[in-house]
């Protein structure tokens, strides 16, 4: 399993990036989009919106299912990846960098509670 | 689980696999859109191998499928002749559909579904002795099914298995013939040109080798499942099952009702009536999947679910087949329940796509 050591994850398959400016960009795992299969559709949350931690924000959509995308901590939706509305096969070609929304947490400590790598891989594995 | 004899080629092939009926099959082999357009576009390999082959062999054959079969095996005049029917329990609804083939007088060939084979053939023995036949009914679990479908499958089959390839050649659709120990049949589940091949399962690895050699693209059950319902055909199990009547299914062309046959399910689909239609569903909105069991209304009355959805690859939207009230006309627009959302889609013929291109009106057309 592909698993980047400097992102945090979610046991519902989002990985987290922490940005410099403070707020955290969001996707899906490899090993989600592998279990996904092609994905046709990305709907990430509109920018503005509150959101509560393990709410459901946003759908992936592949030719065989669809999958929510939930916040993994709470805070406010700060931007949604656009490209991925034309190209939603991102996601399979490159999970990692494909990033989804950025959230600004309304407390950042949050996000250093959420899985490790190690963590997720137990997590995904069991 | 059951495997078939090609498990350990597609394992090789770095096949994601799945349990469907039983047995594990290949889901993709890396992207299922990719197989798709490779089957629209050139050639694409299935192994259908988890389908079984019956067959039905003695003096009394064609009678006994008059009777066991809601189609009427009586139209099959020319050795390698086709016809897809219904096989319908006592009570009308559709215990498997299947492909049934002319070989000799005496011996006709079934191909049925994976997860029903072992009941189809119980049932079918039930038959034997309930109306005391000289019938022998053999489920060949010694063959293997290959399907190659697309505009360049006979170029690939050719080349890769020339004797087979130039008997292919002269094959009208939906007609088969022998060549040494195999079957070649123009027929296939994808709205492409193509043929199933069954052969001895010791041949099963070597021809689909030589076939990916001549250019043929491996492709999986979740190819296979979008081709077939842009095509509009239906799956047994999703599309149909037992508690429905063919009626029900979109399946009215294959029950043959002409002059007194008496078949199995007969009397009970003409007293059961026809209350209910497949319609095709494409929808209008850009984004959004249909989905199976999604429900279906016409402003605010509901009017059906749908049986099977996707996103057609081809077409760069998502379609449905649905089960609804008789009387949703072609053009009308409904709606569908898709995840707290009620999405518009056109009600269309149930078939999307033909040898390639969108059979939608032109107004629908992406």
């Amino acid at each position: 399993m592909k698993l980047p050591q400097d992102l945090r994850y979610t046991e519902s398959h989002e990985w987290v990036r922490r940005e410099a400016d403070g707020t955290v960009a969001i996707g899906i795992t490899d090993h989600a989009q592998g279990e996904l299969g092609d994905i046709v559709f990305v709907e990430p949350p509109q920018p503005g919106r509150k959101v509560k931690a393990g709410e459901a924000v946003g759908v992936v959509e592949s030719v065989k299912a669809a999958s929510d995308i939930y916040a993994p901590v709470a805070g406010e939706i700060v931007a949604a990846n656009a490209e991925l509305s034309t190209s939603p096969e991102r996601v399979n070609a490159d999970a990692f960098g494909a990033w989804i929304y950025r959230l600004r947490p309304d407390d950042p400590s949050q996000v250093e509670r959420l899985l490790d790598a190690e963590g997720y891989r137990k997590a995904a594995s069991s | 689980m059951k495997r078939t004899p090609l498990d350990a080629v597609h394992r090789e092939a770095a096949a994601r696999m799945v349990d469907f009926g039983g047995w594990e099959m290949p889901l993709h082999y890396g992207s299922q859109l990719e197989e798709h357009h490779a089957v629209r576009r050139d050639a694409g390999l299935f192994d259908v191998s988890h389908m079984r082959v019956v067959d039905v062999r003695g003096g009394e054959a064609r009678a006994f499928l008059r009777r066991a079969l809601a189609n009427d095996v009586g139209r099959l005049a020319t050795p390698g002749r086709a016809l897809y029917s219904c096989m319908l329990a006592d009570d009308g609804g559709v215990l498997d559909d299947l492909i049934v083939y002319l070989v000799r007088d005496d011996f006709f060939r079934a191909v049925v579904n994976a997860a029903t084979a072992e009941k189809d053939v119980a049932w079918l023995e039930s038959l034997r002795a309930r109306w005391a036949m000289d019938v022998a009914i053999e489920p060949r679990g010694d063959l293997a099914i290959l399907a190659l479908q697309g505009p360049r499958a006979l170029e690939r089959l050719a080349q890769a298995l020339p004797a087979v390839g130039a008997v292919a050649g002269t094959l009208a659709p939906f007609s088969a013939s022998h060549v040494a120990d195999f079957m070649v049949a123009r027929t296939g589940y994808t709205g492409e040109d193509g043929f199933e091949i069954v052969m001895p399962a010791a041949q099963a690895v070597s021809t689909w080798r030589s076939l990916v050699a001549a250019g043929a693209r491996p492709c999986g059950l979740a190819a296979r499942d979008t081709l077939r319902l842009e095509a509009g055909m239906n799956l047994y199990g999703q599309d149909m099952d037992a508690a429905t009547s063919p009626y029900d299914a979109g399946l009215d062309w294959t029950v043959d009702l002409r002059g007194e046959r008496d078949f199995v399910g007969r009397e009970a689909i003409l007293a059961r009536g026809a209350r209910r239609e497949r319609v095709g569903l494409a929808l209008l909105d850009a984004a959004g999947v249909l989905r199976a069991h999604q429900d279906v209304f016409a402003g605010e009355e509901h009017v059906g679910e749908v049986t099977s959805g996707t996103f057609s690859p081809t077409l760069g939207r998502s379609i449905a087949l649905a089960r609804v009230r008789r009387g949703i006309a072609p053009g009308s627009v409904v709606q569908v329940a898709v995840r707290g959302k009620r999405l518009a889609a056109r009600v269309v013929k149930p078939a999307f796509v033909r040898h390639g291109k969108s059979l939608l009106p032109p107004e629908e057309a992406p």
